[in-house]
Protein backbone atom coordinates (compact mmCIF):
# COMPACT_ATOMS: atom_id res chain seq x y z
CA UNK A 1 0.00 0.00 0.00
CA UNK A 2 1.32 3.29 -1.02
CA UNK A 3 1.03 6.13 1.52
CA UNK A 4 1.06 9.77 1.17
CA UNK A 5 3.74 11.72 3.59
CA UNK A 6 4.26 15.25 4.40
CA UNK A 7 7.98 15.63 4.56
CA UNK A 8 8.91 18.97 6.44
CA UNK A 9 12.81 19.66 6.28
CA UNK A 10 14.32 22.96 8.02
CA UNK A 11 18.32 23.84 8.18
CA UNK A 12 20.64 26.65 7.06
CA UNK A 13 20.92 27.13 3.79
CA UNK A 14 23.80 25.76 1.98
CA UNK A 15 23.98 24.40 -2.08
CA UNK A 16 22.65 20.82 -2.93
CA UNK A 17 20.12 20.25 -0.19
CA UNK A 18 17.20 19.61 -2.78
CA UNK A 19 19.47 17.19 -4.91
CA UNK A 20 20.58 15.53 -2.14
CA UNK A 21 17.29 15.19 -0.61
CA UNK A 22 14.90 14.41 -3.55
CA UNK A 23 18.06 11.79 -4.58
CA UNK A 24 17.90 9.90 -1.15
CA UNK A 25 13.72 9.53 -1.24
CA UNK A 26 14.27 8.49 -5.30
CA UNK A 27 16.72 5.71 -3.95
CA UNK A 28 14.75 4.73 -1.39
CA UNK A 29 11.50 4.53 -3.98
CA UNK A 30 9.79 7.24 -2.88
CA UNK A 31 7.35 9.39 -5.61
CA UNK A 32 7.54 12.98 -4.99
CA UNK A 33 4.48 15.19 -5.17
CA UNK A 34 3.73 18.81 -4.46
CA UNK A 35 6.13 20.75 -2.80
CA UNK A 36 7.01 24.15 -1.59
CA UNK A 37 11.11 24.85 -0.93
CA UNK A 38 12.48 27.99 0.06
CA UNK A 39 14.98 29.93 1.70
CA UNK A 40 13.77 31.99 4.88
CA UNK A 41 15.78 34.09 7.05
CA UNK A 42 19.12 31.86 5.92
CA UNK A 43 17.51 28.55 6.41
CA UNK A 44 16.33 26.42 3.45
CA UNK A 45 12.61 25.25 4.10
CA UNK A 46 11.19 22.30 2.43
CA UNK A 47 7.47 21.12 2.55
CA UNK A 48 7.11 18.06 0.40
CA UNK A 49 4.76 15.74 -0.62
CA UNK A 50 6.18 11.71 -0.91
CA UNK A 51 4.47 8.76 -1.85
CA UNK A 52 5.87 5.79 -0.52
CA UNK A 53 5.61 2.28 0.02
CA UNK A 54 5.78 1.21 3.90
CA UNK A 55 5.44 2.88 7.17
CA UNK A 56 6.79 5.75 8.76
CA UNK A 57 9.84 4.95 10.42
CA UNK A 58 11.17 3.26 6.52
CA UNK A 59 10.89 6.20 5.07
CA UNK A 60 12.25 8.14 8.09
CA UNK A 61 14.87 6.18 8.21
CA UNK A 62 15.49 7.08 4.38
CA UNK A 63 15.92 10.49 4.60
CA UNK A 64 17.59 10.59 8.01
CA UNK A 65 21.27 9.85 6.92
CA UNK A 66 20.82 13.07 4.64
CA UNK A 67 19.40 15.31 6.58
CA UNK A 68 21.85 14.61 9.43
CA UNK A 69 24.65 15.06 7.16
CA UNK A 70 22.83 18.77 6.11
CA UNK A 71 22.08 19.52 9.84
CA UNK A 72 18.14 19.53 8.59
CA UNK A 73 15.68 19.08 11.33
CA UNK A 74 13.01 16.20 9.94
CA UNK A 75 8.99 16.22 10.29
CA UNK A 76 7.16 13.50 8.65
CA UNK A 77 3.69 12.81 9.18
CA UNK A 78 1.20 10.64 7.18
CA UNK A 79 -1.46 12.68 5.62
CA UNK A 80 -5.13 12.07 4.13
CA UNK A 81 -4.52 14.17 1.39
CA UNK A 82 -3.35 13.44 -2.08
CA UNK A 83 -2.48 14.89 -6.01
CA UNK A 84 -4.98 16.75 -7.56
CA UNK A 85 -6.84 18.93 -4.75
CA UNK A 86 -5.86 21.96 -5.34
CA UNK A 87 -8.60 24.49 -4.85
CA UNK A 88 -8.59 27.66 -7.76
CA UNK A 89 -8.33 31.05 -6.66
CA UNK A 90 -10.49 33.71 -7.05
CA UNK A 91 -8.58 36.87 -6.16
CA UNK A 92 -4.87 37.85 -5.36
CA UNK A 93 -4.61 40.67 -2.71
CA UNK A 94 -1.06 42.54 -2.14
CA UNK A 95 -0.91 44.72 0.87
CA UNK A 96 2.20 46.59 1.90
CA UNK A 97 3.01 49.31 3.81
CA UNK A 98 5.57 50.29 6.91
CA UNK A 99 6.17 47.23 9.16
CA UNK A 100 3.95 47.62 12.42
CA UNK A 101 3.97 44.84 15.14
CA UNK A 102 0.32 43.08 14.66
CA UNK A 103 -0.13 43.92 10.70
CA UNK A 104 -0.56 40.50 9.35
CA UNK A 105 -2.81 39.31 12.20
CA UNK A 106 -4.80 42.36 11.19
CA UNK A 107 -5.25 42.12 7.85
CA UNK A 108 -5.58 38.06 7.32
CA UNK A 109 -8.65 38.16 10.72
CA UNK A 110 -9.87 41.08 8.76
CA UNK A 111 -9.80 38.76 5.50
CA UNK A 112 -10.73 35.99 7.51
CA UNK A 113 -14.33 37.34 8.48
CA UNK A 114 -14.75 38.59 5.41
CA UNK A 115 -14.67 35.41 3.71
CA UNK A 116 -11.29 34.65 2.82
CA UNK A 117 -10.13 30.89 2.04
CA UNK A 118 -6.24 31.82 2.05
CA UNK A 119 -4.47 28.67 -0.29
CA UNK A 120 -1.53 30.65 -0.81
CA UNK A 121 0.74 33.30 1.35
CA UNK A 122 4.20 34.64 0.47
CA UNK A 123 5.28 37.72 3.08
CA UNK A 124 8.80 39.50 3.26
CA UNK A 125 9.94 42.24 4.66
CA UNK A 126 12.29 44.87 2.75
CA UNK A 127 13.47 47.97 3.10
CA UNK A 128 16.36 48.81 5.91
CA UNK A 129 16.65 47.75 9.73
CA UNK A 130 15.71 51.38 10.74
CA UNK A 131 13.00 51.63 7.96
CA UNK A 132 11.33 48.21 7.35
CA UNK A 133 8.62 47.85 5.24
CA UNK A 134 6.37 44.31 5.35
CA UNK A 135 4.81 42.92 1.57
CA UNK A 136 2.00 39.71 1.91
CA UNK A 137 0.89 38.26 -1.29
CA UNK A 138 -1.96 36.04 -0.84
CA UNK A 139 -4.15 34.02 -3.68
CA UNK A 140 -7.33 32.84 -2.27
CA UNK A 141 -11.08 32.13 -2.83
CA UNK A 142 -13.60 34.66 -1.58
CA UNK A 143 -16.31 32.29 -0.11
CA UNK A 144 -18.32 35.64 0.37
CA UNK A 145 -17.39 37.19 -2.68
CA UNK A 146 -15.22 40.08 -3.35
CA UNK A 147 -17.21 43.20 -2.40
CA UNK A 148 -16.78 41.90 1.12
CA UNK A 149 -12.99 41.28 1.07
CA UNK A 150 -12.15 44.96 -0.31
CA UNK A 151 -14.56 46.50 1.64
CA UNK A 152 -11.98 44.53 4.48
CA UNK A 153 -9.33 45.53 3.06
CA UNK A 154 -10.23 49.25 3.20
CA UNK A 155 -10.77 49.67 6.47
CA UNK A 156 -7.47 48.05 7.30
CA UNK A 157 -6.22 50.38 4.93
CA UNK A 158 -6.98 53.52 6.21
CA UNK A 159 -6.60 52.21 9.93
CA UNK A 160 -2.92 50.76 8.87
CA UNK A 161 -2.04 52.97 6.48
CA UNK A 162 -0.78 50.29 4.05
CA UNK A 163 -1.14 50.42 0.10
CA UNK A 164 -3.50 47.16 -0.70
CA UNK A 165 -4.39 45.69 -3.89
CA UNK A 166 -6.83 43.42 -4.64
CA UNK A 167 -7.61 41.65 -8.05
CA UNK A 168 -9.99 39.00 -9.04
CA UNK A 169 -8.59 36.18 -11.01
CA UNK A 170 -10.57 34.83 -13.79
CA UNK A 171 -8.95 31.93 -14.80
CA UNK A 172 -8.71 31.44 -18.35
CA UNK A 173 -9.03 27.88 -20.00
CA UNK A 174 -7.87 27.86 -23.95
CA UNK B 1 -19.00 16.14 -32.68
CA UNK B 2 -16.22 17.01 -30.21
CA UNK B 3 -12.92 15.54 -31.41
CA UNK B 4 -10.14 14.66 -29.20
CA UNK B 5 -8.19 16.82 -27.41
CA UNK B 6 -4.35 16.12 -27.61
CA UNK B 7 -3.27 16.45 -23.64
CA UNK B 8 0.34 17.23 -22.75
CA UNK B 9 2.93 15.95 -22.26
CA UNK B 10 2.03 14.51 -26.00
CA UNK B 11 4.97 15.88 -28.30
CA UNK B 12 2.85 16.71 -30.74
CA UNK B 13 1.64 19.98 -28.84
CA UNK B 14 5.10 20.90 -29.88
CA UNK B 15 4.43 21.14 -33.81
CA UNK B 16 5.15 24.28 -35.77
CA UNK B 17 1.52 24.46 -38.03
CA UNK B 18 1.75 25.49 -41.11
CA UNK B 19 -0.34 28.27 -42.76
CA UNK B 20 -3.99 27.53 -44.27
CA UNK B 21 -3.79 27.96 -48.33
CA UNK B 22 -7.07 26.39 -49.21
CA UNK B 23 -10.14 28.27 -48.01
CA UNK B 24 -12.68 25.78 -49.03
CA UNK B 25 -16.00 23.51 -47.99
CA UNK B 26 -13.32 21.18 -45.95
CA UNK B 27 -11.58 23.71 -44.03
CA UNK B 28 -15.52 25.07 -43.17
CA UNK B 29 -16.27 21.46 -41.64
CA UNK B 30 -13.20 21.35 -39.69
CA UNK B 31 -14.39 24.76 -38.23
CA UNK B 32 -17.62 23.89 -37.04
CA UNK B 33 -15.98 20.44 -35.43
CA UNK B 34 -13.60 22.40 -34.25
CA UNK B 35 -16.04 25.32 -32.46
CA UNK B 36 -18.08 22.25 -31.17
CA UNK B 37 -14.70 20.60 -29.52
CA UNK B 38 -14.17 24.25 -27.60
CA UNK B 39 -18.01 24.18 -26.21
CA UNK B 40 -18.12 21.10 -25.20
CA UNK B 41 -14.80 21.51 -22.94
CA UNK B 42 -16.12 23.50 -19.50
CA UNK B 43 -15.05 27.38 -19.24
CA UNK B 44 -13.37 27.03 -22.89
CA UNK B 45 -13.01 30.77 -24.25
CA UNK B 46 -10.71 29.36 -27.17
CA UNK B 47 -8.94 26.12 -29.00
CA UNK B 48 -6.34 26.16 -31.36
CA UNK B 49 -6.10 23.59 -34.34
CA UNK B 50 -3.37 21.84 -33.02
CA UNK B 51 -4.73 20.92 -29.59
CA UNK B 52 -7.08 18.54 -32.22
CA UNK B 53 -3.76 17.43 -33.79
CA UNK B 54 -4.22 19.36 -36.79
CA UNK B 55 -1.32 21.57 -37.45
CA UNK B 56 -2.85 24.57 -39.23
CA UNK B 57 -3.16 27.90 -38.27
CA UNK B 58 -6.70 28.40 -37.17
CA UNK B 59 -7.84 29.99 -33.74
CA UNK B 60 -11.48 30.28 -32.68
CA UNK B 61 -12.16 32.77 -29.64
CA UNK B 62 -15.23 33.10 -27.69
CA UNK B 63 -15.05 35.21 -24.73
CA UNK B 64 -18.78 35.97 -24.98
CA UNK B 65 -19.08 33.55 -22.25
CA UNK B 66 -17.11 34.57 -19.27
CA UNK B 67 -18.89 34.16 -15.82
CA UNK B 68 -17.70 37.96 -15.76
CA UNK B 69 -18.54 39.94 -18.62
CA UNK B 70 -15.63 41.17 -20.41
CA UNK B 71 -15.08 43.55 -23.41
CA UNK B 72 -15.12 40.90 -26.61
CA UNK B 73 -15.49 40.52 -30.59
CA UNK B 74 -18.07 37.78 -29.63
CA UNK B 75 -16.90 34.37 -31.71
CA UNK B 76 -14.13 35.01 -33.47
CA UNK B 77 -12.69 32.33 -36.67
CA UNK B 78 -8.77 33.47 -36.92
CA UNK B 79 -7.51 32.31 -39.55
CA UNK B 80 -3.48 32.65 -39.92
CA UNK B 81 -3.26 35.20 -37.26
CA UNK B 82 -0.65 37.80 -36.45
CA UNK B 83 -0.44 40.02 -33.97
CA UNK B 84 0.74 42.95 -35.19
CA UNK B 85 1.03 45.67 -32.21
CA UNK B 86 1.45 44.74 -28.12
CA UNK B 87 0.97 47.14 -25.65
CA UNK B 88 1.09 46.68 -21.75
CA UNK B 89 1.37 43.49 -19.73
CA UNK B 90 -0.27 41.85 -17.07
CA UNK B 91 -0.26 38.76 -15.06
CA UNK B 92 -3.63 36.21 -15.41
CA UNK B 93 -4.15 32.88 -14.57
CA UNK B 94 -4.55 30.26 -17.41
CA UNK B 95 -5.51 26.54 -17.75
CA UNK B 96 -5.73 24.92 -20.67
CA UNK B 97 -7.97 22.06 -22.46
CA UNK B 98 -4.60 20.27 -23.25
CA UNK B 99 -3.20 20.53 -19.81
CA UNK B 100 -6.03 19.44 -17.47
CA UNK B 101 -6.04 20.04 -13.72
CA UNK B 102 -3.13 22.55 -13.33
CA UNK B 103 -3.22 26.26 -13.87
CA UNK B 104 -0.76 28.66 -13.98
CA UNK B 105 -0.27 32.80 -13.96
CA UNK B 106 1.48 33.82 -17.04
CA UNK B 107 2.46 37.71 -18.14
CA UNK B 108 0.72 38.44 -21.37
CA UNK B 109 0.29 41.79 -23.48
CA UNK B 110 -2.78 43.58 -22.80
CA UNK B 111 -3.92 44.84 -25.64
CA UNK B 112 -3.01 43.64 -28.94
CA UNK B 113 -3.78 44.78 -32.73
CA UNK B 114 -4.82 41.97 -34.71
CA UNK B 115 -4.13 40.58 -38.10
CA UNK B 116 -5.73 37.36 -39.56
CA UNK B 117 -8.19 35.81 -42.39
CA UNK B 118 -12.00 34.94 -41.96
CA UNK B 119 -13.35 31.45 -43.49
CA UNK B 120 -13.24 33.13 -47.02
CA UNK B 121 -9.87 34.18 -47.12
CA UNK B 122 -10.81 37.79 -46.45
CA UNK B 123 -8.10 39.84 -44.44
CA UNK B 124 -9.84 41.07 -41.16
CA UNK B 125 -8.45 43.44 -38.26
CA UNK B 126 -9.11 43.33 -34.50
CA UNK B 127 -8.00 45.29 -31.28
CA UNK B 128 -8.45 43.35 -28.37
CA UNK B 129 -7.99 44.06 -24.68
CA UNK B 130 -7.65 42.33 -21.34
CA UNK B 131 -9.56 38.82 -21.09
CA UNK B 132 -9.85 38.21 -24.88
CA UNK B 133 -6.21 39.74 -25.29
CA UNK B 134 -4.81 36.87 -23.61
CA UNK B 135 -7.36 34.38 -24.83
CA UNK B 136 -5.83 35.32 -28.77
CA UNK B 137 -2.42 34.84 -27.61
CA UNK B 138 -2.88 31.80 -25.74
CA UNK B 139 -4.04 29.93 -28.40
CA UNK B 140 -1.66 31.78 -31.14
CA UNK B 141 0.96 30.31 -28.83
CA UNK B 142 -0.35 26.69 -29.55
CA UNK B 143 0.14 27.66 -33.42
CA UNK B 144 3.70 28.14 -32.56
CA UNK B 145 4.37 24.59 -30.52
CA UNK B 146 3.98 26.93 -27.61
CA UNK B 147 1.50 26.11 -24.49
CA UNK B 148 1.41 28.59 -20.84
CA UNK B 149 3.73 25.90 -19.15
CA UNK B 150 6.46 27.88 -21.49
CA UNK B 151 5.58 31.12 -20.00
CA UNK B 152 4.80 30.34 -16.15
CA UNK B 153 5.98 33.05 -14.01
CA UNK B 154 6.15 32.87 -10.07
CA UNK B 155 3.56 35.00 -7.80
CA UNK B 156 7.15 36.96 -7.17
CA UNK B 157 7.26 37.74 -10.54
CA UNK B 158 3.94 39.63 -10.17
CA UNK B 159 3.84 43.47 -11.40
CA UNK B 160 2.08 44.51 -8.19
CA UNK B 161 5.03 47.87 -8.58
CA UNK B 162 3.02 49.11 -11.44
CA UNK B 163 0.33 50.24 -8.86
CA UNK B 164 3.19 52.76 -7.80
CA UNK B 165 3.88 54.05 -11.13
CA UNK B 166 0.47 54.48 -11.66
CA UNK B 167 -0.60 56.41 -8.56
CA UNK B 168 3.05 58.78 -9.23
CA UNK B 169 1.59 59.26 -12.70
CA UNK B 170 -1.70 60.66 -11.51
CA UNK B 171 -0.32 62.54 -8.87
CA UNK B 172 2.03 64.32 -11.05
CA UNK B 173 0.93 67.51 -13.07
CA UNK B 174 0.82 66.50 -16.64
CA UNK B 175 4.14 68.01 -18.05
CA UNK B 176 2.52 69.13 -21.74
Amino acid sequence: MRHWYMLTLVGNDRPGIVARVTSALFSAGGNLGEASMMRLGGNFTIMLMVQFEGERPALEAAVAPVAEALGLHIHLDAIEGQLHEQMEPDVRITVYGADRAGIVARVTGALAEAGLHILDLESDVGGSDDAPFYLLHIEGHAANGVEALQTALDQVARADGVEVRLRTIETLVG
Amino acid sequence: MALEILKYPDERLKTLSEPVTLFDQALRDFVRELEQTMRAGPGGVGIAAPQVGRFQRIVLVDCSVTRKPVPNHGYLVLINPEVTQWEGMEVGREGCMSVPDYTGNVIRAERIHLVAQDLDGNTQEFDCEGFEARAVQHEMDHLDGLLFLDRLVSRRNDLFRRKVYQTQAKNTPAQD
